[in-house]
């Protein structure tokens, strides 16, 4: 494993969320096993936290392979709109009215 | 790096923008209790392995004879809208695990420190370390069996707490109380961060 991909894989925050991509859906043949896994896991959206909590993985494991993952177009990852790493005030402003409306 | 490009958006149904918010407090003063009363899923449980390889490899020198340590941390999940996720985290119940509050308070709304009037002390490290990294916080009393040891101004005294950082009182066992409380932190976040435009 390279620096680069190590560090690139360290900011994927544990709230990310993953989603599998048609390419992962249609993948069947050949992925491995625990691939496979994670993109029917993911045909409804899961965070990096609730991938490694369900896959029984160890957070770093998880990470890694959601990485290979993504970098294989097996999954989509969404990071959020932050602001120097921060959600920004719209972001909250959403998260106020949700927790409202709850 | 953004992953997000390579699957057009319009394929991708459902949420795609999640926030999170830690629950911090010492062993047994409610954290999984509240994850729990607001999640819409049972709360899970992922776990974290540090090894002398990782980055936290620093406080393994604190961890006297092991090369690595496994550290359990709750969390629940709340939908807000179509497209939007609120994870909560509850911080490990071993304070000195600091590599694994950093990957979870990175990026975090804030933290909801839970307090048990009895054991005041039991959160001086986590207020220690959340006014230390400048995340929003908020103090939350929970009521156990309805009472507390401890009036309001008494806590903020003995733990000094800034005048600016709310302090509430909640029921870890009730959605409404720990929403209410949810809510509370939120607004402080946004206050803060309009201060500091
Ligand atoms: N009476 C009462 N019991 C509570 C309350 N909150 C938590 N508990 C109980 O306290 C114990 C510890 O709670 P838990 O959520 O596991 O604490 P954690 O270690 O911080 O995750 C459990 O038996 C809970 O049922 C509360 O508000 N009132
Ligand atoms: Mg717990």
């Amino acid at each position: 494993m390279t620096g680069g991909r190590t560090r690139a894989r360290y900011q994927l925050a544990i709230e990310a969320l993953v989603s599998t991509t048609p390419r992962g859906r249609n993948g069947g043949f050949g992925l491995m096993p625990e691939h496979q896994r994670i993109c029917d896991l993911c045909v409804e959206v899961k965070s990096l936290a609730e991938i490694a909590a369900l896959m029984r993985m160890p957070l770093g494991v998880a990470r890694v392979m959601v990485g290979d993952m993504a970098e294989a177009g097996l999954i989509a990852v969404h990071q959020s709109n932050t602001t120097e790493g921060k959600p920004d005030l719209a972001l909250l402003e959403r998260v106020l009215i949700g927790l409202r409306n709850l | 790096m953004d992953f997000a490009t390579s699957s057009p958006p319009e394929r991708t149904a459902g949420p795609t923008t999640s926030v999170k918010i830690v629950v911090a407090g010492g062993f047994g003063v409610g954290k999984t209790t509240f994850v729990g009363a607001v999640s819409e899923i049972n709360p899970l449980t992922t776990e974290a392995v540090m090894t002398a390889a990782s980055d936290g490899i620093d406080d393994l020198s604190k961890v006297p004879d092991k090369t690595t340590t496994t550290v359990a941390m709750d969390f629940g999940r709340v939908s807000l809208d179509r497209e939007l996720i609120l994870y909560l985290f509850g911080t490990p119940g071993q304070n000195r695990f600091w590599f694994m509050w950093d990957d979870l308070t990175r990026g975090a709304i804030g933290a909801v420190v839970l307090v048990d009037t009895r054991r005041l002390a039991d959160c001086f490290s986590a207020i220690d370390y959340f006014e230390d990294a400048g995340l929003p916080y908020i103090v939350a009393l929970n009521c156990f069996d309805g009472t507390l040891s401890h009036a309001v101004d008494d806590v903020r005294e003995a733990l000094s707490i800034p005048s600016d950082v709310p302090i509430v009182t909640c029921d870890a066992r009730s959605r409404e109380s720990t929403k209410l409380t949810l809510i509370r932190l939120v607004e402080h976040a946004m206050s803060r961060f309009a201060a500091m435009r």
